[in-house]
């Protein structure tokens, strides 16, 4: 399929490095799997919807099989009578994948402190950004969306993100 | 009130100590007698309880006037077509002996019963299903008693896989174990959840299906429990109400006003009636907001995306307008024991009217789409149909109750805030099938729109908090600038509103249905129990019952058109 590129370019041949390229594909377009248990799930549908509308970054393919996606968008409260089903989604997921901890709940267990719920889901599966609101508005789910981009800017294939990751579940 | 109901009951059941709390008349029976009373109480022309509202337990461990049992459970019914509400309580002696069960009077004391197991550890003699609901299967010992600390966290580290439940299910159905072991029957086991698409949330589906007929479902849910009620034990009765818009967090300001009623009507306390006002016009928003959100989330699951942007954008702009008001999008805090925390803005109205009109338009074109669309009929029509009397067993209510044909609402059968004074119509259903419960929300918002423009039209001036320093703060002016008025803060804020020593349960007609407080005050500032008679709760248990014998996919249209709220279902 000719895009009209080579015609500029000719045969002359392009040096870039394999992160940069690999990189700029990943960040441009994360599929998301939403884990939406409470109210910030709703700021999310928000966020989805039509005045925010998360597609301007490149992360609007929402899905829900966890082995289709790369971000895991953790809205909403964790108890521990979930925690072990989070942890498989995330397990189910491939390799390259990102964590939001969405909202209060998901970061610290919020307004939570009591005997069911979990105080963090870092204490269950590795978290990339922390999304802070009770409920976050959609803007800042918009933001740590652009936050996380630039963080995958600036990663790199070879390393094993999480590898000592211990939480505890494991 | 009640004087009569009173009497006709204390004639009838003369061995038991009969009085008023509020609106109920309130029995105390010994354990023994707990069976017959309560069979009475349904089956007896009289007073013809058909409705269980909820189940639940006292622990007076540490309560000041301690009786001689620590436990106590108390059974709350309700005849609605005569504003009845009757509240039964027995001791419980020994826990672990429990009472007898009421599984085989009401089919709402399934769960009902199960919560009560699951927190406070009391037994019910006779219970088909006695195991946790709220809390995970390895959890040890019983959140809700006194003594269990509520730091004490328990890991789960395995879900359940409830294949005895969904067996018991299937040989209840007359599927036994030789038909699911015979090569020639082929039952497959299928699990919705608890992540999910279709559960808006986290609920856990197992059916057992025929090809694609479901023939036995069991659920389960508890997977957002988080706590509320043991956690309202140690904060005041006015920190409590953040905690209370994330109940139903899709109406949050509905919850915080049935919350606050509940207080005020203990304590004797009549709101100004600007504030009644502004608490109808707020409160029916608001219900016209959650059925928005639940119709969209319903047309997506349908297929019908277009629906959605109709409808969601709708409720999109109205956040923001709320926010307008209150500062947040979604968790209002609006209400304060006592009143309002603020009144409306300058301009408010306009932009009221505003939203409303385009709410109509959204609505309007939605309803294009559908109402002579065959795909959503033939979709929808006749698809698991709950009959009234079933679903009035298994103590469903609001909009799911009447699209079964039972025209019972809070708002008609026992008004408040002048709401007799108010033209509205309370739709029903025919059939109790998807369609009718999808509908139901469509006419429902028509009606809280009227309400809204008539309340708009003649709400009066005035202040929105009572005059009282026991219960609302002083004003910033006097904290500042007098002692009396900066002690008169400081005790509020930090010992809080206090209520009198009692037992009570008030109701409030929310979106989702019939949303209770049971409160057990001990004079502080505290309550010293708050159990959530929670709508969906109820309408969920009932699933099983619309399900059975549908199709898969059914089920899946079934959980979007009866709004299940985790924060509600779970608390
Ligand atoms: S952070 Fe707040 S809004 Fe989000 S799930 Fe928790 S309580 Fe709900």
């Amino acid at each position: 399929m000719a895009l009209g590129l080579e015609s500029n370019l000719g045969d002359t041949v392009i040096t870039t490095n394999l992160d940069f390229v690999v990189n700029w594909g990943r960040q441009y377009s994360l599929w998301p799997f939403i884990y939406g248990t409470a109210c910030c799930a709703i700021e999310f549908m928000s966020a989805a919807a039509s005045q925010h509308d998360v597609s301007r970054f490149g992360a609007e393919v929402v899905r829900f099989s966890p082995r289709q996606a790369d971000l895991l968008l953790v809205c909403g409260t964790i108890t521990y009578k979930q925690a072990p089903v989070l942890k498989r989604i995330y397990e189910q997921m491939p390799d390259p994948k990102w964590v939001l901890a969405v909202g209060a709940c998901a970061s610290s267990g919020g307004i939570y402190n009591n005997y069911c719920t979990v105080q963090g889901i870092d204490t269950i599966i590795p978290v990339d950004i922390y999304v802070s609101g009770c409920p976050p508005r959609p803007e800042t789910i918009l933001d740590a969306l652009i936050r996380l981009q630039d963080q995958i800017k600036g990663e790199s294939v070879l390393k094993d993100r999480h590898k000592d990751f211990k939480g505890i579940l494991d | 009130m009640n004087t009569t109901a009173l009497e006709k009951i204390q004639a009838a059941f003369p061995d038991a100590t009969c009085k008023i709390a509020l609106d109920s008349v309130v029995l105390d029976v010994l354990p023994e007698d707990l069976e017959k009373t309560l069979s009475r109480l349904k089956k007896d022309e009289e007073f013809n309880c058909g409705l269980l509202v909820d189940v639940t337990a006292i622990d007076y461990l540490d309560y000041p006037q301690k009786p001689k049992t620590r436990f106590t459970v108390v059974y709350t019914l309700r005849n609605w077509e005569k504003a009845l509400l009757v509240q039964v309580r027995t001791p419980v002696a020994d826990p672990e002996v429990g009472v007898p069960t009421a599984t085989h009077l009401w089919g709402a004391a399934l769960w009902g019963e199960r919560e009560v197991y699951d927190q406070y550890g009391i037994h019910f003699e006779g219970h088909p299903d006695l195991r946790r609901i709220l809390n995970h299967w390895q959890f040890k010992g019983h959140p809700l008693r006194k003594d269990y600390p509520i730091e004490k966290r328990q890991i789960c580290y395995e879900t359940d896989s409830m294949e005895k439940e969904i067996r018991a299910r299937l040989d209840k159905k007359g599927v036994d174990d030789e038909t699911l072991n015979d090569i020639n029957t082929e039952v497959m086991f299928l699990n919705l959840g608890p992540s999910h698409p279709a559960t808006h949330g986290a609920i856990r589906i197992l059916t057992a299906l025929d090809g694609e007929t479901i023939i036995a479902n069991v659920n389960e849910i508890g997977y957002l429990h988080r706590g509320f009620e043991k956690n309202s034990e140690k904060m005041t009765y006015n920190q409590i109400i953040p905690m209370t818009d994330r109940l139903n967090y899709c109406s949050s300001m509905m919850n915080n006003i049935a919350y606050v009623k509940a207080i005020e009507s203990w304590m004797g306390i009549t709101i100004t009636q600007r504030a009644q006002f502004m608490r109808v016009v707020l409160s029916e928003f608001y219900r016209v907001l959650d059925h928005l959100v639940c119709l969209s989330a319903a047309f997506v699951d349908i297929g019908g995306l277009t629906g959605y942007w109709y409808l969601y954008n709708e409720k999109e702009a109205a956040y923001d307008f709320i926010s307008r008001l209150c500062g947040a999008r979604l968790t209002s805090t609006f209400t304060r024991v006592g009143g309002m925390y603020r009144d409306f803005y300058d301009g408010w109205q306009k932009d009221l009217e505003f939203h409303i009109k385009s709410i109509e338009k959204g609505i309007d074109d939605a309803l294009t789409l559908i109402a002579t669309n065959r795909i959503l009929h033939d979709r929808t029509q006749g698809v698991c149909v709950i009959s009234g009397a079933t679903a009035l067993n298994y103590g469903v209510t609001g909009p799911c109750l009447r699209a079964s044909g039972v025209p019972y609402d809070l708002r008609k059968d026992a008004p408040y805030y002048n709401y007799e004074s108010f033209d509205f119509e309370v739709p029903v259903g025919s059939t109790g099938d998807v369609y009718d419960r999808f509908m139901i929300r469509f006419f429902e918002i028509k009606e809280s729109i009227k309400i809204i423009r008539q309340a708009m039209k003649n709400i009066p001036g005035g202040p929105i908090n009572i005059a009282d320093n026991q219960v609302i703060l002083p004003a910033k002016d006097d904290v500042y600038n007098n002692i009396e008025g900066l002690a008169n803060h400081f005790k509020l804020v930090i010992e809080g509103v206090k209520t009198p020593p009692g037992e009570w349960y008030d109701a409030f007609e929310a979106a989702n249905g019939e949303l209770g407080f049971h409160f057990v005050s001990d004079g502080s500032g505290k309550p010293y129990k708050l159990k959530v008679r929670p709508p969906c709760f109820y309408t969920m248990g009932s699933f099983h019952k619309m399900v059975e014998g549908s199709m898969i996919a059914d089920a899946v249209i079934n959980l979007s058109c009866i709004n299940i709220i985790g924060g509600e279902l779970d608390r």
